[in-house]
C-alpha cells in the first residue's frame, strides 16, 4: 500500500460493502494480525454505514471519501460524508439497562471497542470519523480520542 | 457469502438454520421477514442457529434483538443455538449474551421450551 490511498464513493449500500473489503485487503497487507484485521473491517463497515445511512442518508448527489494512510506508527482511516452532521449528545449508550433491547444504535460503540482511537468530528459539511489502530503491540482497545 | 435461512421443525420447535452474513441490508430483511412470517402462521418456539454464520454487524445485531423482541410480544419464546466465536464475542461486549437464551446443544435448546 502507498502511503495514502483514497476514494470518493456513492451513497449506497455497495459501498458499506466495498469499505469493508478495502479495509479487510489493506489491513491485511500490513501485517495485522487476523483478529485486528476483523476489528478495523467492522471499524469501516460502521463508519461506512454512518456515512451512508445516517449522514448522507442514501442521497446520489452526495459523496463519501474513505481514507487510509498509514504512518510509522498507525493505521489511519477517515471516513468523511456531506450529511447534516452527527448531534453527539443525542447518542444514548448502548450498554444502559434501558437501551439493551434497542434495535439500533451500537454502531460507534463498536468502532471504538474495535479501534484504539476513535474520533469523530460534527460539522456543517458533513461528519469526519476517524479511525486508527496502532501498528506494532495492542494498546488497549476502546480508547477514545477527542471529539 | 450472502446469508442463506432454512426452517425446520423439530418436536414443535421451529430451527431456523442460518449461515453467510447477517449485515444491513439483505441478510437483515432476509432475517426480519423469517421470524415475521413464523409468527404469523404461529409457530412461537424458535430457535436461531447460527452455527454457520461467519460475521454480523450493528444492524445484524439489531435485527437479533428485534426478532427476540417480536417473539417475546407475542407471546412466543426465542433462543440462540451454536454461536461462532466473532458472533459470540459481539453479544459479549454488547451485553447481550445474557440477554438472549443462548445454547450449545440444539437436543437442550428444543427441551428447553417451555
Amino acid at each position: 500500500m502507498e502511503q495514502t490511498v483514497s476514494y470518493t464513493l456513492d451513497s449506497t449500500l455497495d459501498t458499506v460493502d466495498h469499505a469493508e473489503e478495502k479495509a479487510t485487503r489493506i489491513a491485511t497487507e500490513l501485517g495485522f494480525a487476523e483478529d485486528e484485521v476483523m476489528q478495523i473491517s467492522m471499524a469501516v463497515r460502521e463508519g461506512a454505514v454512518n456515512a451512508v445511512l445516517h449522514g448522507n442518508a442514501y442521497a446520489p448527489d452526495k459523496k463519501v471519501t474513505l481514507a487510509f494512510e498509514r504512518t510509522p506508527e498507525d493505521l489511519v482511516i477517515t471516513i468523511r460524508d456531506q450529511g447534516k452532521g452527527i448531534d453527539l449528545n443525542g447518542i444514548p449508550n448502548p450498554l444502559a439497562p434501558e437501551n439493551l433491547l434497542k434495535t439500533s444504535g451500537r454502531g460507534i460503540f463498536l468502532m471504538r471497542s474495535f479501534m484504539d482511537v476513535v474520533e469523530i468530528r460534527p460539522s456543517q459539511t458533513g461528519t469526519e470519523i476517524k479511525l486508527i489502530k496502532h501498528v506494532h503491540g495492542a494498546s488497549g482497545g476502546g480508547k477514545e480520542g477527542s471529539q | 457469502m450472502s446469508m442463506k435461512l432454512s426452517t425446520r421443525q423439530v418436536d414443535g420447535v421451529t430451527i431456523v438454520d442460518c449461515s453467510g452474513r447477517i449485515t444491513l441490508g439483505e441478510g437483515s430483511v432476509m432475517m426480519r421477514d423469517t421470524v415475521r412470517d413464523l409468527l404469523a402462521k404461529g409457530n412461537k418456539k424458535i430457535v436461531l442457529n447460527l452455527g454457520e454464520v461467519n460475521y454480523i454487524d450493528s444492524s445484524g445485531i439489531g435485527e437479533l434483538v428485534s426478532a427476540f423482541t417480536t417473539t417475546k410480544n407475542q407471546g412466543g419464546e426465542l433462543k440462540l443455538l451454536n454461536l461462532t466465536k466473532k458472533v459470540h464475542d459481539l453479544l459479549q461486549i454488547t451485553k447481550l449474551y445474557t440477554v438472549f437464551d443462548v445454547k450449545e446443544d440444539e437436543t437442550a435448546a428444543v427441551k428447553g421450551f417451555k
